[in-house]
């Protein structure tokens, strides 16, 4: 017999863009529980009580928080959205350039090397300037360009000395000369549904550093792009961060998992939250339940 | 129209009625980010601090 579907929403705080996932819930009448990732606890010998969820929707602002929820939903037969492989693939940077590289998603070349020596040394080769990124951030959080071997060492010292574990996994980019902008596109499933520029005169143009937001015409070529690298890492609910390339032209940047699109919605008219939740009935739509609303 | 002290400045802070427990509002007067714990009577705490793994 089939039922109407119930939704959990995972969530850290209720942002411009949880208010507008929770009122296209509301407008489609949807059944579904607002879940504090601060409150949440799971027994895991016990997954009942979750059942109830047809699929989850996962929008906390934790990366890990986000990922270790999601594996346990998926290890119990609970669709997520996005799923915890693709939270993985998008999340580390060093995974997602793996996975663009095996796809053969024209992307930024990028190196890594696990000692400061070796880091240096990979660094001499590429040539300056180049840039290091955390595998695990956002935000543009801990970007450094590097122009120079002084600056090089200085930095390499300093990410094995003061940072986590973490920071002595080097991720080392080519660095772009890109026009003053990126490029992020919105991918919905099979269907890219907007994008946007990112202007800023700082190389970092992340909206939440300050660059400003245009609408930008989803061609052919970024549409193709924009699919491949969502397809590459696993599919769902992504923004594809793209650079342009003056000499090769479109390379993906990185894939998001659990986009922000609150310059994105009001600049493109497109409800973007209300295609999450759908893709979201979808999701849960598999499980055997019917999408009544 | 609500609204609340701010609990770092004391800034009287105008409230839209659409407010939401979880929601970050902003302090005009200090700038520090303010997480909404509660709605009636509206309460407000100091947000907590951005950790190394937030974002999208």
């Amino acid at each position: 017999m089939s039922k109407r579907p119930r939704i959990g929403v995972l969530y850290s705080r209720v942002r411009v863009e949880e208010k507008w996932i929770f009122a296209a819930l509301d407008r489609r009448g949807i059944d579904y529980e607002r879940l504090d990732d601060r409150l949440v606890h799971f027994d895991l010998d016990n997954p009942e009580p979750w059942r109830q969820y047809d699929a989850v929707l996962e929008r906390t602002i934790s990366y890990t928080n986000g990922l270790y929820a999601c594996r346990i939903f998926n290890i119990w037969g609970i669709p997520t959205v996005n799923t915890a492989a693709v939270a993985e693939a998008c999340g580390d940077k060093l995974i997602t350039t793996a996975l663009l590289a095996q796809a053969n998603v024209p992307q930024p070349n990028s190196r890594v090397a696990f000692t400061p020596e070796s880091a240096l040394e990979t660094i001499e080769t590429m040539g300056y300037p180049v840039v290091l990124k955390p595998v695990v951030g956002s935000w543009g959080r801990l970007l450094a360009k590097v122009n120079d071997r002084d600056s090089a060492e200085a930095i390499l010292e300093h990410k094995s000395v003061l940072g986590s574990v973490q920071h002595s996994v080097f991720y080392i980019q080519e660095y772009i000369e890109k026009p003053g902008r990126d490029i992020r596109s919105v991918v919905v499933g099979d269907k890219v549904i907007t994008a946007l520029y990112r202007k800023s005169p700082h190389w970092i143009t992340n909206t939440a550093r300050g660059g400003e937001g245009e609408l930008c015409p989803v061609t052919p070529e970024l549409e193709e792009l924009s699919l491949k690298a969502a397809q590459a890492v696993g599919g769902g609910v992504l923004a594809v961060d793209v650079i342009e390339d003056p000499k090769r032209g479109l390379l993906v940047n990185e894939v998001n998992h659990t986009m922000e699109f609150h310059t994105l919605q009001p600049l493109s008219g497109i409800d973007i939250g209300d295609a999450i939740v759908g893709y979201t009935l979808e999701a849960a739509v598999k499980m055997g339940v019917e999408a009544g609303a | 129209m609500n609204a609340v002290s701010c609990p770092e400045c004391e800034a009287n802070i105008g409230l839209d009625p659409s407010v939401e427990t979880g929601e970050i509002l902003v302090c005009p007067d200090c700038g520090v980010d303010l997480e909404v714990i509660g709605l009636d009577p509206v309460k407000v705490e100091l947000a907590p601090k951005e950790q190394e793994d937030w974002g999208e």
